[in-house]
């Protein structure tokens, strides 16, 4: 990795993130094999926390990872499992281990995971999340002490463009810039119009856009989604598009939706840049790169 | 407000009797009566499940309100068929079982899970009003508790997960936050929506909590 994620997000550039599920188990050949695909090919690789609150590696240890393979992670960092002490130990773990990137989240539900009767912390929320970041930054921690060496972090969130209403997503999106996020990288998006007019009006703050693009492989897929995950919506058009495919190419229509979709948002220059979920197909991530027209990145 | 409670599992009752054969039947003529959990019907519905499975009832009664300073002279009034019972069973949330479970040293049982405090919204359904936090933001949030309303308790506005006006956790559920945002705009107070909400203080009163007012 030639630079960091922060250089990379001043640098100008169409800034290109992933990101990679931990495993459910200590097995730690797939993740290894997608780091390895996407290390040398994106500017960040996230790693997610206990996604849809199902219990796995852990965030942190999928950093390590990526640090060990030469890639730069986004340590992705929900409220849900940890209390303000846990929360500001594993952020001195993750400074002294080389990891500079934090994606700060509320976290899901529990009740929606495979912990069903676990405690949710949420003790704090990404706004306070991020605040303590900066806090810690300064050299101090939630308590009012002093640390003996502080950290420096170049701190994200995200937003949901696509929420009804949006109003009540907006003031939470201006107080994460108030507290100190530098980039978002936004729930996945699929009407672009839509997502232009986002655009326009989160252009005004100085924080780095990454539009979502999370990789549709079947018609079924993207209704499901329509259905059961909020503020995603996927338009009848696409999901026409998906269902013309001949039967097993519904993933390389997929790729080519998500590739054309890239390519607009950077021809067009509509946002900085672009966060790629592919929920366990990342093999793929470099065919979506190249139906975009881009090829390598690092 | 009430105390909202839920019967117990007869298996549950059972378990925790096994070996008491001879039980007494307290029941609440306050929040259990209203829940239907604890007042008179189900007092005697319990009595004839109990004499099914083999026990002995040595009586029952519902006290008027089994949290308050009364409890000790209702139960005096029925010290006969008390002192003769293995233990109590206890039909009130556990406010009232603690305060039986104090009286005379006999085993108390709870027949009931106390669930919350909270307020009727129609008859027979109940939602949580207060988790007595110790810092009250009802102020700041248009007197729509975040603590209670939202499944996360957040304070800065509304999660993700939130999708036309409903909670992530459970589509019947309203997001209090889209709650909380449409009356503080009726009422011209956005603002205070967009206020910075520092982390709450988890220990205002620790545990166990005690405190003197006077």
């Amino acid at each position: 990795m030639a630079q960091s994620f922060k250089e990379a997000l001043n640098s100008g550039k169409f800034i290109i993130s992933s990101e990679i599920g931990p495993p459910k188990g200590t097995n730690l050949e797939k993740m290894r094999h997608h780091i390895d695909i996407l290390k040398d090919l994106v500017d960040g690789i996230n790693v997610t926390d206990h996604q849809s609150s199902v219990m796995r590696f852990p965030s942190i240890g999928g950093c390590l990872e990526i640090k060990e393979h030469g890639g730069e992670p986004i340590l992705q960092m929900t409220c849900r499992d940890r209390n303000q002490m846990a929360l500001q130990a594993e952020l001195l773990l993750a400074y002294t281990r080389g990891i500079r990137n934090v994606l700060c989240l509320t976290g899901d539900a529990i009740p929606i995971g495979d912990h069903k009767e676990a405690k949710g912390v949420f003790e704090l929320d990404s706004v306070q999340l991020l605040r303590t970041i900066r806090l810690m930054e300064s050299g101090k921690d939630m308590g009012g002490n002093d640390l003996d060496g502080a950290v420096e972090f170049c701190a994200g969130a995200i937003v949901t463009p696509e929420a009804n209403p949006i109003e009540p997503q907006l003031i939470k999106f201006e107080k994460k810039i108030e507290a100190g996020a530098e980039f978002i990288q936004t729930q996945a998006i699929y009407d672009l119009d839509n997502f232009g007019k986002f655009m326009d009006y989160a252009r005004q703050f100085p924080i780095k856009i990454l539009a979502g693009i999370v990789l549709l492989v079947s018609a079924r897929m993207a209704k499901y989604m329509n259905e059961n995950v909020p503020g995603i919506f996927v338009p009848q058009n696409l999901i026409d598009e998906l269902a013309s495919a001949p039967k097993g190419e519904a993933i390389n229509k997929g790729i080519e939706i998500a590739g054309r979709m890239i390519a607009t948002l950077k021809n067009d220059s509509i946002c900085d840049g672009v966060h790629i979920m592919a929920i366990g197909r990342e093999e793929v991530v470099p065919d979506i790169l190249a139906a975009a027209g881009i090829n390598g990145h690092a | 407000m009430k105390s909202i409670t839920r019967q117990k599992s007869l298996d549950d009752v059972e378990q925790q009797i096994e070996g008491l054969e001879r039980v007494y039947i307290i029941g609440c003529g306050t929040c259990a009566t209203m829940t239907n959990t604890g007042g008179r019907e189900q007092v005697l519905d319990m009595k004839e499940r109990l004499q099914e499975l083999g026990k002995t009832v040595t009586g029952w009664t519902v006290i008027p309100t089994a949290c308050d300073e009364m409890t000790e002279v209702s139960l005096q009034e029925n010290n006969g068929a008390i002192q003769s019972a293995d233990c109590l069973l206890v039909m009130s949330c556990a406010l009232g079982v603690q305060k039986v479970g104090a009286y005379n040293g006999k085993p108390v049982i709870p027949a009931l899970d106390t669930l919350f405090i909270g307020v009727e919204d129609e008859p027979g359904y109940f939602h949580e009003a207060c988790d007595q936090c110790g810092q009250c933001v009802l102020g700041y949030t248009a007197g729509i508790c975040p603590i209670t309303a939202c499944h996360k308790g957040l304070l800065n506005g509304p999660c993700g997960g939130t999708n036309n006006g409903k909670c992530e956790v459970d589509k019947e559920k309203d997001c209090a936050w889209t709650l909380i945002y449409e009356r503080l705009k009726k009422q011209g107070r956005l603002d205070l929506m967009k206020k910075y909400q520092p982390p709450k203080n988890s220990q205002v009163v620790p545990r166990p909590r005690a405190t003197r007012i006077l």
